[in-house]
């Protein structure tokens, strides 16, 4: 929809250019943004315009810059030994946006708009993945989306502060994987999404979004009894309550999935 | 900027926050819609750089050097896309507003995609269709075909907007240029009940812009209804065009008439209330009550409201034989409370009016009513203006479903127009759509069965408690249809009905396909279930036993002295057989394995009068023109119902002709004397019944013609008149004089109509989730005037009901304030949601309808939620009293935990 309170709309090439005035906010693909009505906001600085590689491999990470579009993300083949790499296209279709929106809302935007049910967030998260800001002062700082995300739209970064990328250890894409996600509908907006990650160390994290206000991650040095992780669930007593699911429906849910991820990934039964 | 639309380059400077969409119809590029205006409908669907997005959050700042394509630059009506071929042939629309965003998105996709069709399509709603002939239409499947000349009814041929639709040259209300339109705004109430104290409009008159702005002081001291019927005092007079009273959170404030709807918007923000908060009541249990706050105290006699003093709009009590003596000595009994939800219509179209002063100084209104006659004749009303100074029109309308039988737009636009001289436009947001609109009853119903040992049922007993809302509006007539075939289907010599419509300070409840029945029919073919169940009967033999058969009285709320209501045709029997035989054949989905998985299968029953009561009027003329042609007018509006299809075959079929040398000119007050709209299923019965009398009269004048020209004998064929060897032409017998023929209904004799549904289900008990494995409806609509429309109607119907059994669920806070005000929060189904139906249809012939032909547009709905819930019910165990019966509730049930509410939880 038309955000009628804007005035100005900017299109920074270069960092340097990147400045928010008050009541000025980043833009990224623009379809969250442009989807509800926006008080107060009189001024958009869009940053697709900066022409950041969409997508890197480093010899540590994959590199995903916060404009990568969704689809962008979603064709990324799978190189060698990266087992997680399903993950990629579970995530994106856990989105309740079509394909279509896809095109062109940001791996970055979905993360950064901080909503229970952000899929990317869920696959970060999952992954452990470092959130790369931008600072002010000009400078980058690091810090895990698992913990960037502290609640329903509301995440860790500071007036002026932008996100740059998203560095996904290529180790952990090593890792095996299991994804549970159920919603009130086949396709609808996720009432609880469960990943399992069990590392070549033996180590097992379990992450739970969507059911839960902000990403919750229970860890465990080696696959744990079916007891432990049951506890480990039900330590976390807020669940998320709106239109696309009862908390104590998410809650059931989310055990009921970490469970089946705990057999899945080798667990005994 | 430079960019290029279906590779014509343009150069426009879009506003700063603009999205491509608002930018593409400032261009006339009307075939782009506004569905949600929040990306989750599909309806404005281009491609920017051959790839597919939503235009309406497609920021327009990023257009420069882009080539955008929207539905017309795929194909023409002369040389149409392979697509839009399909979506015509396979008649994969009926509203058709949802078509081009549909075309344009599956214009993408490769052969492989269209086996993930559930998966790339939930990005577009359609809530018309319920999916299965749009995937027919992306799929290449022909669903349609050509009549012979007179061969039309009876035969699947094509709407005529088909192809216009398809290429997105189908004008909606809003798709036209108007200079210098003005657009409106409001500024709602953000109390649930207060008095409007003093209101300070200076500001935002003082804005750029700001042409004028209206509050309560503006408005006519006439008392109306938003809701609309044939005769007004149908409806109680409670409601003022702006109110110094505000009794539901949203409700008109101020109004701001400026240059852009930004404008608008913006001045409205400015305008300062000094309100007196009211006390409110949110629970038409508690508002019926002593000592709750009172909604309409104030009004007296003439607003014709059940008691004001106890917030009720109306009543109804009655009985025949003793209830509580048959329960007593009955061998079987059955009690239990059902709830339903609000329900949002969500047609794709938002309600819209546009309107303007004609070169005669006509007050002419444009907009987005199933009822346009009503509308004006109601305007009237209520600025004092004489018939003849008023023109209310529609173009097609995207999808209604009740939802536009309700004055909601026309009355302010009005009132611009007359101050202001100039031509306004108000067009509801989606969320106006969720928030302000009214919503169909939420309703609690208690039944109490009784049966003897072989399954005669002995007691019948209903009481239904339904919250109107703020305001009256449809609340007297949905309450009374409620309690009406829902019981009379029933043949029980003790029968007690108890219904109440309270008001409360939610926002308003409305008409909504069903009109009442659904909500009652859910709950009574839920307790008819669970009583045959409890006798160990099977549920068809239970309606065998004791549904009505020609002859019995229909008896529901009240044993009628003199009704119009006959067995103009009976079918019942038919549709219980086509769906029990169906139920058992195997076909279907194979149910999930698992150990938490569990099976089941159940049915419901649904009766409806063919017409509203009391009268529904229809006049129409039909014309003949030289060349063969047919010049119809009716007054019926349509919106997806497919009514111009079947006035079209009607019309062809009488005078021995082709539909496609038929058109017709419909839905505006200079057409035609009178016709009461396009509800209560009316479009084929009554304006198709009053359309066939007239081609039956024109087909006798064109042959007296003839006779009197010195060819007798002569029969009417498709380029004129033949007599013996010699074919008078059309021309030659227009030589003397038009020839015109004119037709009438009045409504009356009435029928009813039958649908039977039954799903086969797998739930799952760890999750709630239900899977439909097999989905079949019976429908008894007499002689089947286009079946492959039928068809349509009932899919369509059955989708709609899968989303109130499962889904959609309009959810408030408890304060009057609306939680789910966007698609995305109220989950309207998707392609993945629905299954495919299997449609039968019974073979009757009805002796009032047009061809034997019956209604056939509410009533698919009705038998379907209970049908589910019933289902659900055999393979759980438990029976569901809520709806939607959504997977959270449903994991709930299975886990012995409360149901109620579990999103306030």
């Amino acid at each position: 929809m038309d955000l009628i309170t804007v005035r100005e709309i900017r299109v920074p090439r270069t960092r340097e250019e990147i400045s928010f005035a008050p009541g000025e906010i980043p833009l990224g693909g623009g379809t969250w943004l442009f989807s509800e009505v926006q008080e107060g906001i009189t001024g958009l600085v869009d940053l697709t315009g900066l022409g950041w590689q969409p997508i890197e491999v480093t010899d540590e990470n994959l590199v995903v810059a916060a404009t990568c579009t969704i689809a962008e993300f979603s064709r990324l083949p799978a190189q060698d030994g990266w087992t997680a790499h399903p993950l990629i296209s579970q995530c994106v279709n856990s989105l309740l946006a079509s394909f279509k929106i896809w095109n062109v809302a940001t791996v970055g935007g979905n993360i950064c708009t901080s909503l229970p049910a952000g899929p990317m967030i869920s696959l970060a998260a999952a992954l452990d993945a470092t959130a790369v800001i931008w600072t002010i002062d000009g400078h980058e700082r690091r810090m895990p989306i698992a913990s960037f995300v502290t609640g329903v739209r509301e995440n860790e970064l500071a007036p002026g502060e932008i996100l740059r990328a998203i560095e996904y250890p290529l180790e952990n894409l090593r890792s095996r994987t299991a994804f549970r996600r159920i919603a009130l509908s086949t396709l609808g907006r996720t009432g609880t999404l469960v990943i399992g990650r069990l590392d070549a160390d033996g180590s097992l994290v379990v992450t739970i979004s969507g059911g839960t206000y902000r990403p919750r991650q229970l860890r465990f040095d080696e696959l744990p009894d079916r007891g432990a992780l049951a506890s480990a669930v039900a330590s976390i007593h807020e669940w998320y309550s709106d239109a696309h699911g009862a908390p104590d429906w998410r809650h059931a849910m989310s055990a009921k999935f970490a469970e089946e991820i705990r057999i899945e990934l080798g667990g005994i039964a | 900027m430079k960019f290029e639309i279906n590779g014509e380059s343009v150069e426009t400077t879009p506003l700063p926050g603009q999205v491509l969409r608002t930018v593409l119809r400032g261009l006339d590029h009307f075939e782009v819609k506004k569905g949600c205006d929040a990306g989750d409908c599909g309806a404005c669907s281009v491609l920017v750089g051959g790839e597919p997005v939503h235009s309406c959050i497609y920021p327009a700042h990023r257009l420069e050097g882009a080539q955008v394509t929207t539905v017309q630059g795929l194909g023409t009506p002369e040389h149409p896309h392979p697509l839009q071929q399909s979506f015509v042939d396979a008649a994969g629309f009926q509203c058709g507003f949802c078509t081009a965003g549909m075309i344009v998105t599956a214009s993408t996709f490769t052969e492989e995609d269209k086996d993930d069709l559930p998966r790339l399509m939930k990005g577009n709603i359609c809530r018309c269709t319920g999916y299965r002939s749009i995937k027919d239409a992306i799929c290449g499947v022909t669903n349609t075909d050509h009549a012979a000349a007179g061969q039309a009814a009876g035969s699947s041929v094509r709407a005529p907007a088909g192809m216009r639709i398809a290429t997105g040259r189908e004008e909606y209300t809003l798709d036209l240029k108007t200079t210098s339109l003005l657009h409106l705004a409001i500024l709602g109430s953000p109390h649930a009940h207060a008095r409007i104290l003093s209101i300070d409009t200076s500001a935002a008159e003082a804005m750029e812009g700001v042409q004028l702005v209206l509050t309560h002081l503006d408005s006519p001291g006439v008392l109306f209804s938003t809701g609309r019927h044939e005769h007004r005092t149908d409806d109680p007079d409670d409601t003022l065009v702006m109110d110094p009273v505000l009794r539901f959170r949203g409700q008109r404030v101020a109004a701001v008439v400026a240059d852009t709807v930004a404008l608008a918007q913006l001045a409205v923000k400015v305008i300062a209330v000094e309100y007196e908060v009211l006390p409110a009541v949110f629970d038409p249990d508690v508002a019926r009550a002593p000592g709750a706050p009172q909604l309409h105290a104030e009004k007296g006699e003439e607003s014709r409201i059940g008691d004001p003093t106890r917030n009720t709009v109306a009543e109804a009590h009655g009985h025949i034989g003793d209830v509580e003596a048959a329960l007593e000595a009955s061998a079987a009994t059955v009690s239990g409370t059902w709830t339903t939800q609000r329900i949002s219509h969500a047609a794709l179209e938002t309600h819209g009016t546009r309107g303007w002063l004609d070169k005669e100084g006509r007050l002419v209104l444009r907009t987005s009513s199933q009822v346009p006659y009503l509308v004006r004749d109601e305007l009237c009303h209520i600025f004092g203006l004489e018939r003849d100074t008023v023109r209310v029109f529609a173009a097609r309308v995207g999808g209604g479903f009740g939802g536009k039988q309700e004055l909601l737009t026309e009355d302010l636009v009005a009132l611009a127009v007359l101050r202001t001289g100039r031509a306004v436009q108000y067009e509801l947001t989606r969320e106006d759509q969720f928030r302000i609109v009214p919503v169909r009853h939420p309703m609690r119903i208690n039944v109490t069965l009784g049966a003897s040992s072989d399954g005669v049922l002995t007691a019948f007993s209903v009481d239904q408690l339904m919250d109107a809302g703020a305001y009256g509006n449809h609340s007297i007539g949905v309450m009374f249809h409620s309690i009406g075939e829902s019981i009379a289907l029933y043949r029980c010599a003790n029968k007690r009905v108890d219904a109440q419509s309270v008001y409360t300070n939610n926002p308003p409840s409305g008409a909504f396909r069903g009109y009442g029945l659904g909500q009652v029919i859910f709950a009574v073919e839920s307790a008819m279930d669970e009583l045959a169940r409890t006798l160990g009967i099977d549920p068809f033999e239970m309606r065998r036993i004791n549904t009505i058969v020609p002859g019995d009285p229909m008896i529901g709320h009240a044993v009628e002295e003199e009704s119009d209501l006959l067995y103009g045709s009976y079918g019942l029997d038919q549709c219980l057989d086509l769906v029990e035989t169906a139920l058992s054949s195997g076909r279907g989905l194979d149910a999930p394995t698992g150990p938490t998985w569990r099976v089941g299968s159940g049915m419901g029953l649904a009766m409806i009068a063919s017409m509203p009561p009391r009268g529904h009027f229809a006049d129409t003329t039909i014309a003949l023109q030289p060349g063969g042609r047919y010049d119809i007018g009716v007054g019926t509006a349509e919106f997806g119902n497919g009514t111009t299809t079947v006035h079209t075959q009607l019309a062809a079929s009488a005078l021995n002709t082709t539909v496609d040398r038929v058109s017709i000119r419909q839905s505006d007050t200079d057409i035609v004397g009178h016709d009461t709209g396009a509800f209560g299923s009316a479009g084929v019965v009554v304006a198709g019944k009053a359309l066939h009398a007239a081609s039956t009269s024109l087909n006798a004048l064109m042959v007296e013609r003839a006779a009197s020209l010195g060819f007798p004998d002569g029969v009417v064929e498709a380029d004129g008149v033949r007599s013996g060897d010699r074919l008078v032409t059309a021309a030659e017998l227009l030589e003397s004089g038009p020839l015109v023929a004119i037709g009438y209904h009045d409504g009356t004799p009435r029928t009813v109509a039958f649908n039977a549904h039954a799903f086969r289900v797998a739930v799952d008990t760890a999750s709630g989730e239900v899977r439909i494995l097999q989905s079949v409806q019976a429908a008894d609509a007499g002689n089947v005037l286009n079946p492959e429309q039928l068809r349509g109607q009932i899919e369509g119907g059955t989708a709609q009901a899968i989303g109130t059994a499962l889904y959609e669920e309009v959810i408030l806070d408890g304060e009057g304030t609306v939680l789910t005000a966007a698609f995305r929060n109220y989950h309207v189904p998707q392609m993945a949601d629905i299954p495919d139906t299997e449609v039968f249809f019974a073979e009757t012939h009805d002796v009032t309808g047009p061809l034997g032909a019956k209604s056939m547009s509410e009533a698919p709905y009705n038998p379907v939620a209970p049908a589910l819930a019933n289902a659900i019910r055999d393979a759980i165990g438990t029976r569901p009293f809520e709806l939607p019966m959504s997977r959270d509730r449903l994991w709930r049930l299975t886990s012995g935990l409360p149901v109620r509410n579990p999103h306030l939880a």
